[in-house]
């Protein structure tokens, strides 16, 4: 059990104030830390990994302090957003020379090279790498010590696709044997498809904590948006609009399907099979047609 | 207090296409340079002393000390790759001794041995001075190493810094102001020298006390103030 505590930190450059008193606790599995570009995200990552002093505050891995505690990185690994690391290096050497700087071998590095499925390049200079590589062969120099802690600071930046769905398996199955995940992002999809856990931060402040989707719930002065398709759309719209949990239903005819707004959470989720069952309408899709992080994330920014 | 990856790491770093050029550049030139003049005049020992002692000792290791001095350390730092070095449990002042190391052996092999060379062709050693200029070559590769070593750690400007000191400080104050000759590496190694060589061709405003004393605390005060920089050295983020 890895837990990094983050206590009243705050830091400022000058008269600029980066990181405005922010306090959570990061826990077993992936966390995405979310916000806009300029939120502060890098500064607080710099802060978790000991690369930067809080002005204000305490950074701790199960007690320890991390900055200026060199002993730290035993049990953390980092996979920094800068591109730069070494290009004279093949793939294998980097890795080698990461794994030789723990203290341990050829043989960690080899194992932390199949891990994210890099032998096949791993003797290719660094410098004739693609971005997708560049990121495969940092998270292996991340992970050659085994550490119980991964940062990574906007890990998905440049990766294709396939490459982006490779390391999201990864992470999660990081997170699945019981290590602290935390990457930064300001995609929402991207939090959105890896992480349960989200910590929100907006212009250095922190926003919100926790299930995204419990978050989006809390927000009840909003109205929630499903996309239904039944096999009677205009019978289960006239039940529903019955009901005070529904605000309005639209029948969008070019999707073939209804959009409802819905005012309470909780009631329309229970309402809504129920009215379906008692008028034997089938329920085709819903899907909730605005609970993306993109709206929670607006809606946030906003409030 | 010694690791042998960073070592590594630095050598690959230091003597890759490009800077093993512009650090071989001067030490050719300063070969050709006594190739010509040996031609020209034949075996003269004051010429002898005035190439050396004016062109390798006061620009050639000073310059090469710059480039190794601030480049073991200040392109990982201006690039972020620092951090693959910051994030792993390793001692801060390990780190810096071992670049502070491999700058010195950079630095000597790159201007004590072709001062050696050329003092050999210019004089064949007479009166010492071959060996006189190569002793305050190899004493001053160490005080340049660490100051420069200070200076890549805390500037990212360290190489302007470095020549202007190199260059302007002790070439040009030194040669105005007499007491700035006090404050200079060249001076001090030039004390060194004074020592070795016979004869009073090699001569320094500094007694070789004073000299020692102040090479030692040099080395040691900038070696120990990078270290700690480096402890507590931030990585500003992209934003």
């Amino acid at each position: 059990m890895t837990t990094l505590r983050i206590d009243h930190v705050s830091r400022w450059f000058g008269n600029v104030v980066a990181v405005n008193d922010i306090t959570m606790t990061i826990g077993p599995g992936v966390t995405g830390l979310l916000g806009p570009n300029g939120a502060g995200k890098s500064t607080l990552i710099n802060m978790m990994g000991g690369f930067l002093a809080p002005s204000t505050g305490t950074v701790t891995l199960d007690g320890q302090p991390v900055w200026r505690n060199e002993q730290i990185y035993r049990h953390i690994g980092v996979v920094p957003e800068r591109e730069a690391m070494y290009d004279f290096l093949t793939g294998r050497e980097f890795v080698l020379a990461n794994a030789e700087l723990h203290g341990l071998g050829a043989k960690a590095a080899q194992k932390a090279l199949a891990t994210v499925e890099m032998e096949y390049a791993q003797d290719r200079k660094v410098a004739t790498y693609s971005k997708g590589m560049r990121q495969r062969v940092k998270m292996a120099s991340a992970l050659v010590h085994d550490p119980s802690l991964l940062l990574l600071d906007e890990p998905f930046n440049g990766m294709d696709p396939r490459q982006r769905m490779q390391l999201m398996d990864l992470l999660r199955r990081m997170g699945d044997e019981g290590r602290t995940v935390l990457f930064s992002s300001h995609i929402l999809e991207e939090v959105e498809q890896l992480a349960r856990h989200i910590e929100v931060v907006v212009a250095g402040r922190h926003a919100a904590s926790g299930d995204f989707r419990k978050i989006r719930r809390l927000m009840t002065d909003r109205p929630h948006r499903y996309l239904v398709r039944s096999s009677d759309d205009r019978a289960l719209a006239a039940a529903l609009i019955a009901d005070p949990s529904t605000s309005g239903i639209e029948v969008d005819l070019a999707e073939g399907a209804l959009r409802i707004q819905a005012v309470d959470f909780g009631r329309f989720t229970a309402l809504l099979p129920r009215v379906a069952r008692d008028h034997g309408i089938r329920l085709l899709t819903v899907s909730p047609s605005d609970e993306s992080l993109e709206s929670v994330f607006s809606y946030l920014v906003a409030a | 207090m010694y690791d042998p990856t960073v070592a590594r790491l630095t050598y690959r770093a230091l003597l890759g296409r490009r800077r093993a050029l512009i650090l071989g550049a001067l030490p050719l030139l300063l070969i050709v340079i006594s190739v010509v003049v040996r031609a020209l005049t034949g075996a003269d020992d004051q010429t002898a002393s005035n190439v050396l002692g004016g062109f390798a000792l006061a620009t050639m290791v000073p310059i090469v000390g710059v480039i190794a001095g601030t480049g073991a350390i200040g392109p990982e730092i201006d690039d972020g790759s620092v951090v693959y070095l910051l994030s792993k449990p390793l001692k801060r002042p390990t780190i810096i001794l071992t670049k502070l190391i491999v700058a010195i052996a950079v630095t000597m092999v790159f201007s004590a041995v072709p001062t050696l060379v050329a003092g050999l062709i210019l004089n064949g050693n007479g009166q010492q001075i071959a060996v006189a200029y190569t002793v305050a070559a190899l004493v001053a590769s160490i005080a340049y190493s660490a100051l420069f070593l200070l200076l890549g750690t805390v500037s990212r400007h360290a190489v302007v810094f470095g020549l202007v000191y190199a260059l302007v400080w002790e070439a040009l104050f030194g040669s105005l102001v007499p007491g700035a000759r006090t404050l200079s590496i060249q001076q001090w190694s030039l004390a060194v020298a004074h020592r070795v060589a016979e004869g009073d061709l090699v001569t320094s405003d500094v007694g070789l006390t004073t000299a020692t004393v102040l090479l030692v605390a040099v080395t040691v005060l900038a070696t120990w103030y990078a270290g700690q920089k480096l402890r507590s050295l931030t990585l500003a983020g992209e934003e």
